[in-house]
């Protein structure tokens, strides 16, 4: 097998004295999706934070397509093909949809590149070009950060609770697209918290659970283990 | 119908000025969030830069323009970004308009020493060349003026709207982390915004200096003008800046037009930018309390009541010994120390313990000396009255802008101050222009407190009372609704908490002790006039304050100290005297992180000395230095002020200083 | 007199173009423990925002105790007693733990209690005791755990004597144990008499104690109910856990749902 497109060993990371990742192995093969499920408080999205540069590991490694990029800035992965997309609205509310899109070729893609992509793939987004970002459904604003993924054809793409906020009908048709993302080749980590959506597109699964990896295997074998841990009592 | 015109026309040009300097101010602030108090300042000494370079150095004009704007303020920008301000923006409002104080300050003190006081004139462009535009003048410094401003407009316009670097700016209003997710890097895009804000600080500084005068505090305060036409587009939207300023700028042309050409309302001419400011600040909606809070406030130590009361007793102590050895005219400046001490208790009411940042408290002062003066009755009942009245007036400033906090509040204040020192203090009514009011020394119970020797002790008596009753109430229900207040206002108000009417009274209350203080300083010199209160001073009462640390007593003391030996060291070498202005600015701008200051130092070495040393002989150390100590032993109050009641935690683990700054965000 | 201590009613609130809460109507019973669920940004805290007055709705209004309180500021709704804590912590850092529910009862008690020295701190430690923090008393607030740190505010909250108590994600950070205790101390504030209204995301909590429940999503109340009546809503399945029983496809699912769901 090469080697794996992420690769984290033993990753520690803290909130001032409150441990919050206690660590964390984890291994995302090269063109694989891989579904990161896990309860509230697990520590999802702080591992999401520090892949992505965005907090501080207090020990362990981080190697990206076999590269140490441990305590790299977050604005340096993004130039080499780390695509993050974290949780909440991950577009700038007060930039027209073509502004948003613009600023994605920081990444590397050029600008009309990108247009294109994004305007291909979501007709929607061409007619409300010059509508602000903020004023469109959440819906829109999450088919316009899932651009910056679709145009700028990262190495690894990091997906931090796509789903939140959204019903359910867009959860599917943003999943698509997230599946049409992998059928190109790109390597995801997705994290989730509606375990069947992430499963449904998921080569692998991780559970991550008090900020540790739990359990990881094939989305049918996690299920169970999962259930126990996610889904509590839930219904 | 004509001299209408002529004179809106005339605005126009000056509004056009202010607009370029505003919109460098609301580019800095939107991008980085930090409020540059000194963008007046950097006008100023960038002007000075400017006539340096074709004045003494002979260099030719649009050269040095050129070098100017497109040079020195650029790179003065990005190493201001680099390393002073960059992450300010995210911490507490008090910090940056501290810092930037402090760079104001520094300014002024860099600008005396590198140039003098001596007459210098910077020339309008083409000074020979106007035109006769329906009966009025408009020279052609005027018109480049307008030309200016419209460049700059369209400039920016074309930079935010059209170029991916102008539209991460306005990304990284919203969003710097996810900006750096994008690729982009928002230090970049601060840094850009800051070089270009100082040219744009500068080109307004150059196109004014004509009119304005090549003066150090004339151009410096040019940054109430930019601020008040900011506001108007609530220092967001650049259009409305633009018309803000121009608005402005009719209005002081039409107040120049109009208003009687002596009298008291003629002085009202200088501070149209500052009563306009009022009029906007007073209009804005309410802010909605802010969820989300300021972490990891480390505070100094609390002395226990009995080592804060042997502390006193020892600085009256050594205060009594230093009154009788000193020289005689020694005696009154140590009066003058005590006068800044008790100013700045009085920030440590409103700043260190409150959390709001006052820059016109040395203003709160004189407005207590100038009613102990007139009111004429040198007891303390005429002193008690002298400080309400100054608490009254530190109330109504606070009530217009009830609703509004930090920045709004604090540049208020500035507004105010400059306002008192150029009307109020001296109208008629008041010290009168130029001139002073005598002041009798207080009696008590009809015992005339006469002599220096007396008189300054019982100032310092009246320091250590009020510090005493300062801790007492630090130590009661009160000020833990202070720290709350400033830990969470929102948490507050679910708890019940009408935060409005309390911050008055905190206003007040401060106020007031200036006021007290400003009474007793009147007393201390016999006469006391406009000049002892300048506006300028509330800006280094505020700078030391912080420095020497705004949240404990001991700071206040070594600060007032400092303040009071500060225009010694002036008078003993006047060409050090800017340098020293320098120092004390940029000493704020690399301390104004820690409100804390020297005196928590100080406690940290006096704990250390306790923790290593036998005990014992660490409190006769302690003793040994109150006696050695020239200025009542401050170092000593430091060591015994180590057992703590009210702040767990901090005492017992101060290597934690900086690492306590931790932001638990919402972990999922 | 309506059943209703407080009543939601069409509540929409707008950023800028984004609808965070959508034409929501809701109420909560005096004595009870009421239910808000929902997935994360369904829009819950921007709801107790609205109730406790931090947050202006674009439309629609607020009433508690038969009494139009829209428009109040948030101080006067906290003296009528709405009282909450925050899902994102706002404790008073930097003062002590057990100063930080004193200040709340010296807010509440107004200037007479400024002077009561000791007995006040008493009453202090009880509550400290009563949520289980009192071994924390003189730790400084911002350096507890999170579990604890909500604890706080909890009692910090009944510090003031609230009728109405939002508690905003409360167990969040404990452990299984915590929270079994903290379950049964708000069955006993609601016999007490505390109307309480959570959002909470642990359902064997919010199954267990809540009286109603009122289903979130997206902005929209989608389902309201006692917690039988939710737990086997098509709706809510779908919106919580992003399918339903006979959606298809579900069979190993509901065959985990159904093994660990409380009979």
């Amino acid at each position: 097998m090469s080697v794996p497109i992420l690769d984290v060993i033993d990753l520690h990371a803290a909130y001032g004295r409150i441990e919050v990742l206690r660590g964390v192995d984890l291994a995302v093969p090269r063109g694989a999706v891989m579904a990161l499920l896990g309860p509230n408080g697990a520590g999802k999205s702080t591992l999401v934070k520090v892949i992505s540069g965005q907090k501080e590991a207090t020990s362990g490694d981080i190697h990206l397509a076999g590269v140490h990029v441990r305590g790299a800035r977050s604005d340096d992965l993004a130039r080499v093909g780390l695509c993050t997309i974290p949780e909440g609205r991950s577009v700038f509310p007060n930039l027209t949809v073509e502004e948003n899109l613009v600023l994605m070729s920081y990444a590397g893609v050029p600008a009309p590149a990108i247009l294109d992509t994004a305007y291909a793939y979501f007709p929607r987004l061409h007619e409300r070009r010059h509508q602000l970002a903020g004023t469109m459904s959440g819906g829109e604003q999450q088919m316009l950060a899932m651009s910056r993924a679709l145009a700028s054809d990262p190495a690894l793409l990091l997906l931090d609770e796509l789903s939140m906020g959204l019903a359910p009908l867009i959860v599917d048709e943003l999943y698509e697209t997230v599946a049409r993302i992998a059928e190109s080749g790109v390597s995801i980590l997705c994290i989730e918290q509606f375990a069947r959506t992430a499963l449904r597109v998921a080569d692998y699964a991780a559970v991550m659970s008090g900020g540790r990896i739990v359990a990881t295997g094939e989305p049918g074998e996690i299920l169970e283990t999962m259930a126990d841990v996610i889904l509590g009592g839930a219904a | 119908m004509g001299s209408l015109f002529a004179y809106v026309l005339l605005g126009l040009f000056t509004g056009a000025a202010y607009a370029i300097m505003a919109s460098g101010l609301v580019l800095t602030y939107t991008t980085t969030r930090v409020f540059n108090i000194a963008h007046g300042a950097f006008g100023m000494f960038l002007s000075f830069v400017f006539w340096d370079f074709t004045q003494r150095q002979g260099i030719p004009t649009v050269l040095s323009l050129i070098l100017v704007l497109g040079v020195v303020a650029p790179a003065i920008g990005w190493f201001i970004q680099r390393f002073v301000t960059r992450g300010l923006g995210e911490g507490p409002v008090s910090v940056a308009l501290v810092v930037t104080v402090g760079l104001l300050v520094g300014l002024i003190g860099l600008a005396q020493y590198l140039w003098p006081p001596e007459p210098r004139a910077l020339l309008p462009f083409w000074p020979d060349t106007s035109w006769n535009i329906g009966g009025t003048y408009v020279t052609a410094h005027q018109l480049v003026t307008l030309i200016c401003a419209v460049a700059v407009a369209f400039g920016l316009y074309l930079l935010l709207g059209r170029t991916r670097i102008g539209t991460a700016m306005r990304a990284s209003v919203d969003n710097p982390e996810l900006l750096k997710l994008f690729g982009g890097k928002p230090d970049r895009v601060a840094a850009l915004s800051w070089a270009i804000g100082m040219s744009l600080a500068a080109l307004g500084g150059i196109l004014l200096a004509p009119v304005v005068l090549l003066d150090y505090y004339g151009l410096t305060l040019l940054v109430i003008n930019a601020y008040a036409a900011a506001m108007i587009g609530r220092l967001k939207s650049l259009p409305m800046t633009f018309a803000g300023a121009m608005v402005l700028g009719i209005l002081e042309s039409l107040a120049v037009a109009y208003l009687p050409k002596d009298g008291f309302l003629n002085s009202f001419r200088a501070v149209i930018p500052a009563l306009f400011l009022f009029a906007i600040v007073v209009l804005m909606p309410q802010a909605q309390l802010r969820i989300g809070q300021v972490k990891g406030i480390v505070t100094a130590p609390v002395p226990t009541m009995r080592s804060s009361i042997g502390a006193g007793a020892g600085l009256l102590l050594v205060a009594l010994l230093l009154v009788n050895v000193v020289a005689p005219n020694q005696v009154l400046l140590i009066g003058v120390a005590a006068t800044y001490a008790m100013v700045m208790l009085s920030l440590v009411l409103l700043t260190g313990y409150g959390g709001h940042v006052s820059l016109a408290q040395f203003t709160f002062a004189g407005v207590g000396a100038l009613a102990y003066a007139k009111l004429d009755e040198p007891n303390l009942l005429g002193l008690l009255v002298s400080a309400l009245i100054a608490a009254a007036v530190g109330a109504l400033v606070a009530l217009p802008v009830l609703r509004l906090t930090g920045l709004y509040l604090a540049l208020s204040t500035m507004a105010f101050a400059v306002l008192m020192d150029k009307v109020i203090f001296n109208a008629d009514f008041a010290f009168k222009f130029n001139g002073t009011l005598a002041a009798e020394r207080l009696s008590i119970l009809g015992l005339r407190i006469g002599s220096d020797t007396s008189y300054v002790w019982f100032m310092v008596l009246a320091f250590v009372l009020l510090s005493l009753g300062l801790l007492v109430l630090r130590r009661g229900a009160l000020g833990r609704l202070l720290i709350a207040m400033r830990d969470s206002p929102s948490a507050c108000g679910t708890l019940g908490l009408d935060m409005r009417w309390f911050r008055v009274g905190l206003f007040a209350l401060s106020a007031g002790i200036a006021g007290l203080a400003g009474g007793l300083f009147a007393g201390l010199r016999g006469t006391v006039g406009a000049a002892d209160f300048l506006y300028f001073q509330s800006l280094l009462v505020l700078l030391l304050a912080v420095v020497f640390g705004a949240t404990s007593v001991t700071g206040a003391l070594l600060g007032g100290v400092a303040l009071m030996l500060l225009p010694e060291f002036q008078a003993a070498s006047p060409s050090m005297a800017g340098l020293l202005f320098a120092v004390i600015g940029f000493g704020a701008v690399l301390l104004g992180r820690d409100p804390n200051g020297i005196a928590n130092h100080l406690f940290r070495v006096g704990r250390w000395l306790r923790e290593r040393i036998a005990p014992g002989l660490g409190d006769r150390l302690g003793e040994r230095l109150q006696g050695l100590l020239p200025r009542g032993g401050t170092a000593a109050d430091g060591s015994v002020d180590v057992p703590l009641v009210d702040v767990p935690g901090s005492p017992a683990r101060p290597e934690h200083g900086a690492s306590d700054t931790i932001v638990i965000e919402k972990v999922r | 007199m309506s059943m209703a201590l407080l009543e939601v009613d069409d509540v929409v609130v707008r950023f800028g173009g984004v609808t965070a809460v959508n034409r929501a109507s809701f109420t909560a019973d005096r004595g009870v423990i009421t239910g808000l669920i929902g997935p994360n940004g369904a829009g819950k805290t921007t709801c107790f925002n609205v109730i406790t007055g931090l947050q202006k709705p674009t439309k629609g209004r607020v009433r508690y105790r038969d009494r139009d309180v829209t428009s109040w500021p948030v101080h006067r709704r906290a003296r009528h007693g709405v009282g909450r804590t925050f899902q994102r912590l706002e404790a008073f850092g930097s003062l002590s733990v057990r100063d930080n529910v004193r200040v709340a009862h010296e807010i509440h008690g107004g200037p007479l209690t400024w002077l009561g020295g000791r007995r006040g701190v008493l009453g202090v430690d009880v509550l400290l005791d009563r949520v289980g923090i009192a071994e924390y008393a003189d730790e400084r607030a911002d350096s507890i755990p999170t579990g604890t740190a909500r604890l706080l505010e909890l009692a910090r909250c009944l510090a003031s004597d609230p009728q109405l108590l939002l508690l905003d994600e409360p167990s969040s950070g404990l452990d299984e144990t915590e929270t079994g205790a903290f379950g049964a101390l708000l069955v006993d504030l609601a016999a007490e008499g505390c109307s309480i209204l959570m959002v909470e995301h642990d359902m064997d909590l919010v199954m267990s104690v809540c009286h109603d429940i009122h289903v979130l999503d997206f902005g929209e109340i989608i389902a309201s109910g006692a917690p039988a009546d939710i737990r086997t809503d098509a709706g809510v399945q779908r919106a919580y856990l992003g399918y339903a029983e006979g959606d298809g496809d579900t069979t190993t699912m509901q065959a985990v749902a159904e093994e660990v769901s409380p009979a």
